[in-house]
């Protein structure tokens, strides 16, 4: 027990991994298996060392095997050059993503790569991409290479058929900086140029200063309107095109109100205008919007197949084998898939022993065993030796590629009316009537100057500026925490879609399950410690996931080699280990009849005697029964999986008799299924899931959250992205983002108080400039300030915080 | 002799001004620059970058 104890505690030093079985030593260093070591051994002979200083286990685990060749494809000069950015006889450039960085220590490393080959000229990082930015000299070292020495070290680049279909330049949108430092900087000067004329009362300046004054302040102003405001005319412009009156319509009517009367004001000389208020609004409202759009530009939201696909595939030509970039395969044509591939087309197997994990494509936990002349669909994965196939489609053209060729999927989805626009639709009428009366009433006075005066400063009250400010802080500072609890969104709009949804779709397989954790039952006669060890010993060969599953659930070291063994591809093994013979596999190896077809089970058998039966099922994530629970009062809960039934009964029960359990569907059965809750229950739907098999789903529904285990993972494209471990709290988030509703509203309502007293002022036609320049900074930081203590105390009582 | 001073004060108060803004500019196309530069693009790196030991020293204090 103690020894147990002690390997549990044990850590790769590379890595952080427990140690299992027999861990790999090199001096005073312990590692979790071999690649891991090797790392080591590179850093630690080219004086790389200071990596494992700065972070404590820095490393990415390695524990799995690079094939030799697996890069030969960059050899091929058409491929190479779609991935270079710039090359001559002295200098090639290059930019690759690699989505392991996660820490100083692998900054460090990456731009100290020249150390390990001379090669390398520089080398920089770009940490928020995830990007390395190389230099290299290719007449000593060459693009492959490279690849290879960066794989070597942990971090292989990730290469996929979507970097090069796709422009390779990514440029960075900084006009939201500049927008933001001019109009800054104009609002203060102007400010500062405004306050002569407030502290004076307007009269006692002399008359070439006031004119300097004004003259500066209508120059900084120009820009203000012009440059800084530009995005709410667009905005409001196509908002109108589509006969829609957003939120951006009656801000950039009462921008120009407030510009034209100043001037008006200033040339005429009968006041010193608003245009401080103008430009401080304006700069508060860029920093609102750049607040709630601050994206993640780590995490992409966009992928398709073409990301999880590989760039070229080896093709079998008159006995040779060719790198050929993957859209070029076409029917007909003979791929080789190495262990540990994707398929990339539909194919019919013609030589070699298939074991395809399918979890991608269809959502089943378990690999399926494919025989000769079967068709093996894109999207698989081998897990087995090298197979040859007979290509049937093209890459696009696949089962699982159709996919995204649906109209459907493409189509983006129409912009539903933001409840902020009808509010600020609702406000503008409003004040627009508060405004006709009250220039009415002026006009019947008999006053007609009174009457402009008034109709212009309602106008000018009448922005809704506060609304958009309360709305752009809030929800910037709701998607802030929950970027904390590694809840990833699209965008600011995707919190107003998810404070609809009255449906909630899981999927099962890695979802609800954890992915790498099976849990194991065991029946029979109880096993004694050297039964354990012989058992252990031998299914440490083995590569099945059950076989691990059972070696993880044993707890025991594989210690003894045994004598003679035998795997037979996905039924079992046998062999004799200290004078037994053992046969443990499935019921068929073991002659034994097949009962329970519900769970998958391993049979013992010791010199013909059956022992017991191992049965292995997938391990819910902790929590995932509580969360049931708490939605199903609130929510329709609804699970469409591609596995088979076997977790129909429990799910059942957890998830209530109302919901609808669908087991072995096809990825375009899921997206039907959304499409039908849609039309025919007119249902808002939340889709959770997590492979390509529910890419269409998630993209079907109102919004498609993907689950991804750690940060490093590939997830298909949706409207966010949740860390599988925070599945568990979707309730609570659901309800904070429902609080940050009230929020926007609450603080809304605060505005409008501050609307009341300038309305006050605007219907006498006395709203003067000094009074405006007040009000509008105090109205834009109080609701500021409100909005973020709100949104901050309401994720403390919802504990994300 | 009075209202002659005045102006001289006051056209002071406009050169300060202009200067002042000036001033401003500067820093604005200072930012403009860093902008430009791409420092807010990256705001994890470049932290950690200056806080690495250079080679030599590195090796020095080994000894």
């Amino acid at each position: 027990m103690e020894q147990e104890k002690t390997n549990i505690l044990t850590l790769c030093d590379h890595c952080g991994d427990t140690c299992y079985k027999q861990s790999v030593t090199l001096g005073d260093k312990l590692f979790c298996c071999q690649g891991c070591k090797s790392v080591y051994q590179i850093l630690n002979d080219n004086n790389l060392c200071t990596y494992y200083d700065l972070n404590a286990h820095p490393g990415i685990t390695q524990n799995r095997t690079i094939r030799k060749d697996k890069f030969a494809f960059l050899d091929n000069l058409e491929i190479a050059r779609k991935l270079i950015q710039f090359s001559n006889d002295k200098q090639t450039h290059v930019t690759f993503y690699l989505p392991q960085i996660h820490c100083s220590s692998c900054l460090w490393l990456l731009e100290n790569i020249r150390k390990i080959h001379r090669g390398i000229i520089s080398s920089r990082v770009n940490f928020t991409q995830k990007e390395v930015f190389l230099i290299f000299d290719p007449s000593s070292i060459n693009l492959r290479e490279v690849v290879e020495l960066l794989t070597r070290i942990g971090y292989e680049p990730h290469l996929s058929l979507e970097e090069v279909t796709q422009a390779q330049v990514r440029q960075i949108d900084r006009t939201r900086w500049y927008k933001i430092g001019l109009t800054g900087f104009c609002f203060a000067n102007i400010m500062m140029m405004s306050f002569p004329e407030y502290f004076s009362g307007g009269e006692v300046l002399e008359p070439i200063i006031k004119k300097t004054l004004t003259t500066i302040i209508v120059i900084l102003s120009i820009p203000v309107i012009t440059y800084g405001a530009s995005e709410f005319f667009a905005s409001a412009w196509a908002g109108l095109k589509n006969k829609h009156l957003n939120i951006d319509a009656p801000i950039a009517l009462a921008l120009v109100i407030t510009f034209g009367r100043s001037l008006y004001e200033i040339f005429t000389g009968t006041g010193p205008g608003y245009l401080d208020s103008m430009s401080g609004i304006v700069f508060f409202m860029l920093l609102g919007r750049w607040l709630q759009d601050r994206t993640y530009q780590t995490i992409s939201f966009d992928r398709d197949f073409r990301s999880f696909f590989p760039i070229a595939v080896n093709v079998l030509k008159d006995n040779d084998v060719l790198s050929i970039p993957v859209d070029q395969v076409k029917p007909n044509d003979i791929i080789q898939i190495h262990h540990g591939e994707l398929i990339p087309a539909d194919a019919i197997l013609s030589k070699g022993n298939a074991e395809i994990d399918y979890s991608f494509v269809t959502g089943e936990s378990l690999p399926v065993t494919v025989d000769k002349g079967e068709i093996i669909y894109a999207g698989g994965k081998q897990t087995a030796g090298l197979i040859d196939l007979v290509v049937i489609k093209g890459v696009s053209q696949s089962y699982l590629t159709n996919l995204w060729n649906k109209e459907s999927i493409n189509a983006e989805t129409t912009t539903s009316y933001s409840f902020i626009d009808t509010l600020s639709k609702y406000f503008t009428y409003i004040v627009l009537t508060i405004g006709a009366i009250a220039g009415g009433y002026w006009f019947w006075q008999g006053q007609p100057q009174l009457m402009w005066n008034a109709l212009t400063t309602i106008l000018i009250v009448a922005c809704p500026c506060a609304l958009l400010l309360s709305a752009n802080f809030t929800k910037g500072n709701i998607l802030r925490i929950l970027s904390l609890n590694k809840f990833y969104l699209k965008s600011a709009n995707v919190i107003e879609s998810l404070t609809k949804i009255n449906t909630i779709v899981f999927d099962k397989t890695g979802t609800l399950t954890q992915n790498n954790k099976m849990k194991v039952r065991y029946e029979g006669r109880t096993l004694s410690l050297e039964t354990k060890t012989q058992i252990a010993s031998l299914l440490v060969h083995s590569n099945h996931p059950l076989s691990k599953a059972v070696l993880q659930y044993l707890e025991t070291p594989a210690s003894i080699t045994p004598d003679s063994f035998r795997i037979i591809e996905n039924k079992g093994i046998e062999g004799w280990i200290e004078e037994h013979y053992f046969k443990i596999g499935s019921p068929s190896f073991t002659d034994q009849s097949d009962t329970n077809r519900k769970e998958s089970t391993v049979v013992v058998k010791m010199d013909n005697l059956v022992l017991g039966v191992f049965y292995v099922t997938n391990a819910y994530r902790i929590g995932i029964f509580d969360l049931f629970k708490s939605l199903k009062p609130n929510y329709h809960l609804a699970l469409i999986s591609g596995d088979n039934p076997a977790e129909e009964l429990t799910l059942r029960e957890k998830m209530g008799t109302e919901s609808e359990l669908l087991f072995e569907q096809s990825p375009h059965e899921k997206l039907a299924y959304i499409q039908y809750l849609k039309e025919n229950k007119k249902a808002n739907v939340l889709m959770i899931g997590d492979g390509l098999n529910d890419a269409g789903a998630l993209k079907e529904s109102h919004v498609g959250l993907a689950v991804c285990d750690d940060d490093n993972n590939f997830t298909p494209a949706a409207d966010g992205i949740i860390h599988a471990s925070k599945v568990s709290v979707l309730h609570q988030i659901l309800n904070y983002i429902h609080s940050g509703q009230k929020i926007i509203l609450f603080t809304f309502g605060i505005s409008i108080i501050y609307n009341i007293i300038g309305l006050y002022f605007a219907v006498q036609g006395t709203l003067s400039p000094i009074i405006a320049a007040i009000l509008m900074p105090s109205s834009s930081i109080s609701i500021i300030l409100i909005t973020y203590g709100l949104s901050e105390w309401m994720a403390k009582k919802y504990q994300l915080k | 002799m009075d209202g002659k001073e005045i102006s001289i004060e006051m056209s002071a108060i406009i050169i300060l001004l202009i200067v002042s803004i000036g001033i401003a500019g500067g820093f604005l196309l200072a930012f403009f620059w860093s902008v430009r530069d791409g420092q807010f693009d990256d705001d994890y790196s470049p932290s950690r970058r200056m806080l690495f030991e250079d080679e030599k020293k590195n090796e020095e204090s080994k000894e």
